[in-house]
């Protein structure tokens, strides 16, 4: 698999700006907007986000493929969007 | 006829300030109480008491200002509603617990489901002081798990499944004790570390772990008079069958040791702690042998 470098981003998101639950409403209302395959950066908080937003990625059906952990204690968390229902 | 105080106390009747008024203690196992009951207490209160309850520290319910010529007719009414009186005194008391895995997404066991078999084999039982069990899910421990006598907190042991992984890295930033690190594409957790909050399972986006639920105990908690935090002095446990064998032991060392009135982690430390280890001890490491 490529390294989170090598990704190619379609779109991105900054999530650190709301709180549980509004943090992954957020990201899917992100992630909707694309198409099946294209790539989603999610900026989040450590720690709830971080928690809670992979895996309800997972639930929904897309893939995720990476996370950085930033010098200021975000995170970049690097989604694959699933197929639509 | 005299009234017998005690036998009062021990049915979950409170004696007041007030003559002849009782607080009347219900049965709550882990603050579960279904829509009936509820409604069966809030009728009792309203035509026996004064139409409020308590809310006790531990997840009881009490009806205060029960008159003592309506005992029995409040017992009946409550009977009909699912509802029992509580005890107080010298034995164990309501067994507390959160909700657990069954509702919480933190929690790594089924709390509510162990609170009712351990009150199921223990409730009411004469010892020689009262006696408290508490059940919390996990880390987070919103059950305050070391102020019981004795405590169990559930944790969720890990083993990484490698064929699974895609290596994103969630579990070792997630983890808040640093256990997990990556070295080479494989993830180690250094079990040292590991206080088996099950973040990383919990967190991780492909099912990449395999789940071994466990119980971690304390024994000797107080948070009266004297306040004290239970302590662990075992591994985690990974079966129910181990966990009873356990605290059979540690019930069976308080009735066989203690002195009347005499709060558990006070016989600990009068028979010595070393004795009450190395029982505790016998009982983990024999069982299955």
């Amino acid at each position: 698999m490529a390294s989170a470098n090598d990704i190619k981003i379609d779109d991105y998101v900054d999530i650190t700006d709301v709180v549980c639950p509004v943090t992954f409403v957020k990201a899917k209302v992100a992630i909707e907007e694309l198409e099946t395959g294209q790539i989603l950066s999610v900026h989040m908080n450590g720690g709830e986000p971080l928690q809670n937003v992979p895996r309800s990625m997972k639930e929904e059906g897309h893939r995720v493929l990476k996370l950085t952990a930033n010098d200021d204690g975000t995170y970049d968390l690097i989604v694959e969007k699933g197929e639509e229902e | 006829m005299a009234v017998d105080y005690a036998v009062l106390k021990k049915g979950g009747f409170m004696r007041q300030k007030q003559k002849n008024r009782f607080s009347l203690r219900l049965k709550v196992v882990g603050g579960h109480l279904t829509s009936n009951q509820l409604l069966t207490i809030a009728e009792t209160a309203e035509k026996y008491g004064e139409g409020y309850v308590h809310l006790t520290s531990r997840q009881g319910v009490e009806i205060p200002f029960i008159r003592l010529d309506d005992i029995d007719e409040v017992k009946t009414k409550l009977a009909e509603g699912d509802c029992e009186p509580g005890v107080c005194g010298a034995r164990v008391r309501t067994v507390t617990s959160c909700q657990g895995k069954a509702v919480c997404p933190s929690g790594c066991i089924d709390t509510y489901g162990l609170a009712e078999e351990i009150s199921e084999r223990f409730f009411a039982m004469d010892l020689p002081h009262k006696f408290k069990f508490g059940v919390t899910g996990c880390q987070n421990n919103c059950l305050k798990s070391e102020e019981n006598d004795i405590g169990i907190k559930g944790g969720i042991e890990v083993k990484w499944i490698a064929d699974k992984c895609i290596s994103c890295g969630v579990c070792e930033n997630i983890c808040r004790v640093k256990a997990i690190t990556t070295e080479g594409g494989k993830i180690i957790v250094n079990e040292d570390k590991c206080n088996y909050c099950g973040r990383c399972t919990k967190a991780c986006p492909v099912d990449a772990w395999e789940n071994n639920e466990g119980y971690i105990v304390s024994f000797g908690g107080l948070f009266g008079n004297t306040v004290w935090k239970g302590e662990e002095i075992i591994p985690i446990i990974n079966s129910k069958e181990q966990l009873f064998v356990v605290i059979d032991a540690a019930v069976d060392f308080f009735k066989n040791h203690a002195n009347p009135g005499e709060r558990f982690r006070f016989t600990i430390e009068r028979v010595g702690k070393g004795e009450f280890v190395k029982t505790i001890k016998e009982a983990y490491y024999g069982f299955g042998k």
